[in-house]
């Protein structure tokens, strides 16, 4: 736990293959506020006065009012922690939430003396705490899924060709643009050393140096940008036979970072730039090189197996290019 | 070239397209001397098959003369051979056409993305068959371009005549499998569903395969009195008779061995109420094929038989008989055809003379007439049971 690859949070499981982080704590101290949310809710709305009474703001309709609106708030944050599979951005809706309680109880002071005034108080010290840890929780959720989502990606795919095979065709890098639609080229340069030239949006291109980091034939390649790469970046490929002469299981992962962080990666992903989408084309195309020698092109789709392509397709009828009538 | 084009539901037109030409290594280009249309092509110009889009060049049924060849087509193929197309494009070198399995060839649709979100799975890709299967142009044209030519066609010397083998690109192959999959057995009765191309050659097939009796079933007498006179099958019309009724009788009981379900996701029903129950759940798209015959053909099939599914279905069916299906140990068995697999030893019964295929057709018109060829063939005009075009 706790080696950094381009700057990722990262654990290294048994097949010596790195993988990011998964932040579970966060993940369950989410869960555990939505129960609390669901409970403060029902407590709200079935004891009324009770609870009126215990903040010191028995005295006034609207305090009353707004208390049970407060709980009505609470169902919602219940669900927005409890029913997705992630529980990610709801903790935000609670401290949100947290933000009113603490503008209503600063209100509720304002006017009340004595014995109301010492319960608004504790009430408010109360939230102060509750709102600290919904702060704590809701960074902590999303930090973990911006690590998760933005920066690493998968991708696995059954290759008919035997361990060997499959290793020998990706350890020569120069056949990655191939199937890898955002390279344009790859240069061996020395040993273990190659430069890498991709496509970058608006027509731009980006040039990076990458080193073999582990290389172990027929198993597995990793590889990582060296210092200096203007998006830092690193992967791995490993190749495991399939049952039963089923050929090779290729899975890969990817790191990087992406340029203009969690924003550029989101802007990238509304134009059709999603990493994950794209490292499951390339290892689409990776199967049609490998197999049949071409990657499959019809009139649709004459470049291929990629998002945009899928997205924005031609008329199923032959292309203009070469025109020669016959 | 010429080709005729979907436009939208129900509108097709013959339109100036650009000429295909070579994308790939081992794509060839065709030049078209006959080409069908197909009972599927129906479904296509209806909109029931999601992802057509205007100008797509229909046609996947097609023959002709190489005119042009990618410097990796193996296997001997040279410019002016005479070859068949076989519909589903099948590259020869992944695991499931290496088993045989050509129409779920796993590298063969570059749109396997999109087929991964509605069905799970990528089946092959299929020339003129919508976006989901590849966006590949079809073959209802005067020249296609055929990847993996080297698997996808077979050559077909000059003594046999075009309506002799053309029907080997699917129809053909296609009912035959429908018959294999039943596994027959001597004394086997076998109930088709539609007596379309693929029944008609289903129960060809049955009775080549060793079937004692087949009959099959539709609702126009005259394609009904083809199949009697070409297959030697017996018939029902379902307009007249009730089905599971006289399937019992015929079979004192037992049911059909197997049963083929030629028909597909646009299914008919003699009880009016039945088909506008269906017509209208696909039209608010509850559901996306009306799955009339294979119902009855799990309900009047024998305990312990096989439907074969061979009619084409695209999406989602309602009120399928689950309890029959289990609680009487059926078996089902489906596919599109791997016309690449059949291709070869059906054209060996059709020189033996086992098969004359080209008794399916009835209409013969140029190119520039297939929207007439697919109205009359869609509203089954003219005893119209199967339409060549000579582009």
């Amino acid at each position: 736990m706790g080696r950094t690859t381009a700057g990722m949070r990262s654990v290294t499981d048994s097949l010596g293959i790195e993988r990011a982080g998964e932040d579970r704590g966060s993940e369950g101290l989410a869960r555990f506020l939505g129960w609390v949310s669901l409970g403060l809710g029902v407590t709200a709305l079935a004891r009324r006065e009770q609870v009126s009474r215990l903040s010191g703001v028995d005295d006034s309709p609207t305090a009353r009012r707004v208390l049970a609106a407060a709980g009505v708030r609470e169902f919602g944050h219940a669900a927005a922690l409890l029913i997705p599979r992630r529980a990610g951005w709801g903790a935000w809706t609670r401290v949100a939430g947290d933000m009113l309680d603490l503008a209503a109880a600063g209100q509720a002071m304002k006017g009340r003396h004595g014995e109301r005034r010492r319960r608004v108080t504790y009430t408010t010290w109360a939230l102060a705490g509750i709102t600290a840890v919904d702060v704590y929780t809701a960074v902590r959720a999303t930090r973990g899924r911006r690590g998760r989502d933005a920066n690493r990606v998968y991708g696995s795919v059954t290759v008919n060709r035997s361990t060997t095979e499959a290793y020998r065709f990706w350890h020569d890098f120069e056949n990655l643009p191939r199937f890898m639609s955002h390279l344009q080229s790859v240069q061996t340069t020395g040993d273990r050393r190659s430069r890498w030239t991709a496509k970058a949006p608006a027509g731009r291109k980006v040039t990076w140096d990458a080193e073999i980091v582990d290389d172990r034939p027929g198993e597995l390649i990793t590889w990582r940008s060296i210092d200096g790469a203007q998006v830092p970046n690193s992967g791995s490929v490993r190749f495991v036979p399939a049952t039963g002469g089923r050929g090779t299981e290729v899975r890969v992962e990817l790191g990087f970072r992406a340029p203009g962080g969690i924003f550029g990666a989101r802007v990238a992903k509304l134009f059709g730039e999603d990493p994950q989408q794209q490292v499951c084309d390339d290892l689409r195309r990776f199967k049609q090189v490998i197999e049949t020698g071409e990657v499959t092109r019809s009139d649709a789709s004459p470049d291929g197996s990629t998002v945009q392509q899928q997205m924005k397709q031609r008329p199923a009828q032959p292309l203009a290019t070469h025109g020669s009538g016959r | 070239m010429r080709a005729n084009c979907w436009i939208a539901p129900n509108n097709v037109a013959v339109k100036s397209v650009p000429d295909p030409q070579i994308l790939n290594p081992r794509d060839a280009v065709v030049r078209i001397t006959s080409t069908a249309i197909c009972g599927s092509d129906l479904h296509l110009l209806q909109g029931y098959i999601p992802a057509m889009q205007k100008g797509d060049v229909l046609g996947h049924e097609f023959m002709g003369e190489v005119v042009e060849l990618g410097p990796g087509v193996r296997d001997g193929l040279s410019i002016g051979d005479r070859v068949v197309v076989a519909f589903p494009i099948a590259c020869g070198n992944c695991s499931s056409c290496e088993r045989g399995l050509y129409s779920i060839c796993e590298n063969s649709n570059p749109n396997a993305g999109i087929a991964e979100k509605v069905m799970g799975h990528s089946p092959a890709g299929i020339f003129g068959y919508s976006h989901l299967l590849g966006g590949y142009a079809g073959g209802q044209a005067q020249y296609a371009r055929v990847p993996y030519a080297d698997v996808g066609t077979i050559k077909i010397d000059d003594d046999l005549a075009d309506e002799q083998v053309l029907f080997l690109s699917d129809v053909l192959p296609t009912g035959y499998m429908a018959a294999e999959m039943c596994d027959i057995r001597r004394g086997d009765t076998i109930a088709i569903w539609g007596a379309g191309p693929v029944g008609q050659f289903a129960a060809a097939s049955a009775l080549l395969l060793g079937a004692e009796r087949v009959i099959v079933i539709d609702r126009f007498p005259y394609r009904l009195r083809i199949a009697r006179e070409n297959t030697g099958a017996e018939t029902i019309n379902y307009e007249q008779t009730d089905v599971l009724d006289a399937l019992r009788e015929m079979t004192a009981g037992r049911g059909p061995d197997a049963c083929i379900d030629a028909v597909g996701m646009e299914g008919h029903h003699a009880s009016a109420a039945l088909h506008a129950y269906d017509k209208a759940k696909q039209a608010t798209k509850a559901e996306t094929d009306r799955p009339h015959a294979l119902r009855e053909a799990v309900l009047s099939c024998r305990n312990g038989g096989t439907i074969s599914v061979i009619g084409a279905y695209g999406g989602f069916i309602d009120k399928f008989p689950m309890g029959s299906f289990m609680n009487r140990s059926l078996n089902m068995r489906s596919g599109q055809a791997h016309v690449q697999r059949y291709m070869r030893p059906l054209l060996e019964r059709i020189r033996k003379g086992e098969i004359d295929p080209s008794f399916i057709i009835t209409h013969t018109m140029g190119l520039e007439d297939a929207p007439h060829g697919f109205d009359i063939f869609k509203n089954k005009q003219d005893e119209c049971l199967k339409v060549v075009l000579k582009p």
